[in-house]
């Protein structure tokens, strides 16, 4: 057994600098503000979806060799390799596979009433595939993983082609008709 | 036994000056469908590791990785990102192969820069923070005014004082390091002039090339100038462009029963960062040839090499780096190119395929390029293009303004 | 195919910010390997940087600007990105240019400069997510980690105590580094759980910070390992693998990416039960449950069995099977690429009986590291094996 005398790493070299060292301009920094802007083509599977979308409906693609029905739509199925065949309409009901109640915002800053965001299995696609998405009007105490729900639209005049034009996701409550 | 690599399978798409019908994963779809159909394989159960060379802030996301896999048929299987030119990824792939535990490597490049509306301010964004940064002009970002069209295409010119008020265009370098170059080896702007002539020429034989022109030295040299001494045509424009090879090993070629052209060596090299420091000319290019001129058993290149496919993404850079490489002597690459020798038709015919003036400058995916036509030619495959009698050829690549890194790949059948 | 062996380690401080640019930090975690097995930059034959998103040093092409940092001047040098797989990645890069022959020395180099990333780091990774389907919901990454736990613990009915205790093991693993940004000898499960929930189930605890750092290794070929050492570490298997951009069609709770890259290392290696010959392992632990995560996904235990092995203590450092003895990232910090210092130069050090406090009691042979990247996708592994 070889046993060294020495602990490694022998020293750490770096020189900590607090935030107020910044703030006091105790430290010699330099700013610039990049000026990047993109504009990407989304291609047909995405720009279908998103005009469907914008019609309140979802799709998605069918790749007939895996038998798989696949959202988010893509013109080409991973596994196979081959292009994907048709579009196929989609139900806008799903299940919950995974949630998060989340106290900060986008912005990483904390908030007070919950934000609740999840991924959703689309009912109509292969099991398991499906989006994320926020949920509305549930409490973060009834939430859970298994939950049907459905989408709420925002109305079509308010719809611009993108995923936030379904509002959020509410729970299927016993009984109702979807 | 030493193991060889080969080169099998080749694919591209069309080099267009924008591509708003595809998005950047159909396009690296369809140039990696037909590297495999190309190679006759199933990347899905053939290919054992996959390589893209991308960079970021071209592509515009803050991991490219993550959105690279299911296009190249990489899902579930050995896939990484190199950050570098398209020949950084022959070179990875070439070391994959001779450990052995890989038979068979994808290697994907594309350039998609038409989704970057402000892709002047990318490059400058490439310069260091603390002593290039602050001298390009005002260090809060300007409100963005101007076309995208106007932003891509032309750099804002740069002739006198600076207006403080806004940014410089990143190219200013190429404008120094061109002035530098001229001085030194007395080639004029004329000469320069004349590699556009040839290159655009070229590409008028290349079917996926789409800035052919029928130019004349006048021409040229009646563009504006926009960081004297470099005027307008001497800048290759963006392009959008996909490639992808395949590379296999020597045993799998021969099961493969495509005919491999070998790759014989290759080298790459970096220089320095710090613009102050460093000289202007292209070491990066002589560091990197004399690797794969080693590794190729090339010992004179100007007698073996029979075509080469040459970093010309401005005008001067073509004669540089031909002079790095060591196929013409210092000072002597304007005289070659006056004399035709560089010519379709000539000893050493350069840029056979347009070059990036004929092309486009599709950045990564530019060394990619230009392996591509030197398989190409030496499959006997390039059509009105094709030079005969080619056994040796030679690709090399720069990763741009404002780096001193480069590759180089050699090919032979 | 040459062997390939580790000869020298290096790593800087980690904290949240640091005075240093990018380049320096590079700078010295180079000299400190270099000084480590004595040799100097014309010794060195290529170089290998691995460096997470350009978003945080702010600089496009960066692996350009940090290259004379990481003494790869004039010199054959070239970056990998793999997101936060780098961190095992780049010493898989660096194997590949020994193994192939064409190089015999190679110093791979990890830097990361967070904090130059204003108003926070968290921000560049806006820019990870689907323009189409995920951004326009303005996620935060936290959100994407309490899914995942969400899914893990909710597959194999696992309680946050135990997934505390591995934040409170790795919290005090770290006390005998000099790196280390939040080492804590007495932090117990109580804090971690008490500590302020950030999108449930991740708490403040939880969570490793941003840090800045560099970590540097220096690898040679078989011929010449014997000139540095008598028992050198051999990097003995690698293997990396990469799941589909669409985590919304996988199901989270078992990380399929990293066990197929742990069987391709594995394979190299030639270790057929991972449980048993494998003495010690360094997961990659961004979060507490990321440890048992990964755990299950190299195959070390059943799925589900990491949380109990973790309760009865045979993760600890004088355990059956440490794991994170070095104190991870969630003791020492977390700059991305830059935990090599922590995943792989940890792995050189404990093999060659040199770390020092936090020596493995047993007498390590085989170790594992393993990084995890993108969107939950990339799974990098790496097996060092001494003698």
């Amino acid at each position: 057994m070889l046993k060294e005398t020495q602990s490694y790493p022998k020293y750490a070299p770096g020189t900590y600098v607090s935030n107020k060292d910044i703030i006091n301009k105790n430290i010699t920094y330099t700013w610039w503000e990049p000026e990047v802007q993109y504009s990407w083509s989304l291609g047909p599977a995405y720009s279908r979806f998103l005009q469907e979308l914008k019609e309140g409906r979802i799709i998605g693609r069918t790749c007939k060799k895996c038998n798989r029905v696949l959202i988010p739509p893509r013109m080409f199925c991973e596994y196979c390799y081959r292009p994907t065949d048709d579009w196929i309409y989609l139900k806008d009901t799903g299940t919950i596979e995974t949630y998060s109640i989340s106290y900060l915002d986008p912005n990483a800053q904390r908030i007070k009433d919950p934000i609740l965001i999840g991924v959703i299995s689309i009912d109509g696609a292969s099991p398991q595939h499906g989006i994320m998405h926020y949920f509305g009007e549930m409490k973060p105490n009834e939430i859970f993983i298994g939950m049907k729900v459905k989408a709420i639209w925002k109305p079509k005049k308010e719809r611009t082609g993108s995923i936030t034009d379904i509002k959020y996701f509410i729970p299927i409550k016993g009984g109702e008709k979807i | 036994m030493t193991r060889k690599v080969a080169i099998v399978g080749i694919g591209h798409t069309n080099f267009n000056s924008i591509t708003p019908d595809v998005s950047w994963k159909e396009f690296m779809f369809e140039a990696c469908q037909r590297a495999y159909m190309d190679a006759g394989i199933n990347p899905r159960m053939d290919v054992d590791s996959f390589i893209t060379c991308a960079e970021d802030f071209y592509e515009g996301f803050s991991i490219f990785d993550e959105f690279v896999p299911d296009q190249i048929g990489a899902t579930l299987r050995p896939c990484c990102t190199v950050c570098g030119d398209g020949l950084y990824g022959i070179g990875n792939a070439y070391m994959q192969i001779m450990t052995g535990q890989f038979d068979i490597v994808a290697v994907e490049a594309h350039s998609k820069i038409s989704d970057a509306v402000t892709s002047g301010d990318i490059i400058l964004h490439a310069y260091d923070p603390l002593f290039e940064k602050p001298i390009s002009g005002p260090v809060e970002r300007q409100k963005y005014i101007g076309n995208p069209s106007y932003a891509i295409e032309s750099p804002k010119p740069l002739v006198g004082k600076t207006n403080e008020k806004s940014r410089i265009h990143p190219y200013f370098l190429a404008g120094l390091e061109m002035q530098y170059y001229l001085t030194k080896t007395g080639t004029t702007e004329e000469q320069c002039a004349m590699t556009v002539v040839k290159n655009k020429k070229n590409a008028f034989k290349n079917p996926y090339a789409k800035y052919e022109a029928n130019v004349s030295i006048d021409d040229v040299m009646g563009s504006e100038y926009l960081f004297k001494p470099l005027k307008k045509l001497d800048i290759s424009p963006n392009v959008d462009g996909a490639v992808a090879l395949v590379l296999a090993s020597d045993e799998v070629a021969k099961k493969l029963d495509v005919e491999p052209i070998w790759l014989k060596g290759f080298g790459w090299s970096s220089e320095s960062p710090w613009l102050s420091s460093r000289s202007m000319d292209a070491d990066y290019a002589t560091m990197a040839s004399n690797m794969a001129y080693k590794m190729a058993n090339i010992e004179n290149p100007k007698k073996e090499i029979d075509i080469a496919e040459i970093d010309d993404r401005f005008s001067y850079k073509e004669l540089q780096h031909l002079e790095a490489l060591g196929l013409a002597k210092e000072g002597e690459a304007a005289k070659l190119l006056e004399n035709g020798s560089l010519d379709l038709k000539g000893s050493l015919p350069i840029n056979s395929s347009g070059g990036s003036l004929g092309i486009g400058n599709c950045f990564e995916a530019t060394g990619l390029q230009k392996a591509l036509e030197i398989v190409t030619q030496l499959r006997g495959h390039a059509g009105k293009r094709q030079v005969s009698d080619v056994e040796i050829g030679i690709a090399q690549s720069w990763r741009g303004i404002p780096t001193k890194s480069g590759a180089v790949a050699i090919f032979g059948r | 195919m040459r062997k390939v062996a580790v000869i020298g380690a290096g790593m800087t401080l980690f904290r949240r910010r640091l005075l240093e640019t990018g380049k320096e930090l590079s700078f010295l975690a180079t000299k400190m390997a270099m000084e480590d097995c004595e040799i100097e930059k014309k010794d060195i034959d290529m170089v290998v940087m691995g460096s997470a998103p350009d978003a945080f040093d702010g600089i496009h092409m960066k692996g350009e600007n940090l290259l004379d940092g990481a003494a790869a001047t004039n010199k054959p040098y070239v970056r990998v990105f793999n997101g936060g797989g780098t961190g095992v990645f780049a010493p898989i890069a660096g194997w590949w240019h020994v193994a192939s022959g064409v190089a015999d020395i190679v110093l791979v180099v990890c830097e990361e400069k967070m904090s130059s990333c204003y108003p926070h780091p968290q921000t560049a990774f806006q820019h990870i997510w689907d323009p189409v389907v995920d951004r326009p919901l303005h996620p935060n990454l936290v959100w994407l980690f309490a899914m995942e736990m969400n899914r893990y613990m909710t597959v194999h009915n696992i309680k946050k105590e135990d997934i505390a205790r591995v934040a409170v093991k790795n919290k005090r693993n770290a006390v005998g580094h000099p790196c280390a940004q939040l080492a804590d000898e007495k932090i117990t499960v109580d804090d971690v759980l008490n500590s302020e929930i950030m999108a449930w189930p991740v708490q403040r605890l939880d969570i490793s910070p941003p840090s800045d750092g560099a970590s540097a290794l220096i690898i040679c070929s078989e011929e010449k390992a014997k000139q540095f050492s008598q028992d050198p570490i051999w990097i003995d298997g690698v293997g990396w693998n990469i799941d589909s951009t669409m985590w919304t069609n996988r199901d989270l709770y078992f990380p399929r990416y990293v066990a197929n890259a742990a069987k391709m290392a594995y394979k190299m290696s030639r270790i057929q039960d991972p449980r048993k010959e494998i003495d010690f392992a360094e997961p990659y632990d961004p979060f507490d449950y990321k440890e048992l995560h990964h755990m299950e996904g190299l195959l070390l235990c059943d799925k589900g069995e990491a949380p109990i092995l973790t309760r009865e203590g045979v993760t600890q450092r004088d355990g059956d099977l440490p794991i994170c003895p070095s104190g991870g990232l969630l003791g020492v910090g977390n700059p991305i690429a830059a935990t090599m210092g922590q995943k792989v130069c940890e792995l050189y050090w404990q093999l060659s009986g040199k770390a020092g406090k936090r020596q493995i009691p047993t007498d390590p042979q085989v170790g594992v590291g393993q990084a995890w990247g993108d969107i939950m996708q990339m799974g990098t592994v790496i097996v060092l094996r001494r003698g």
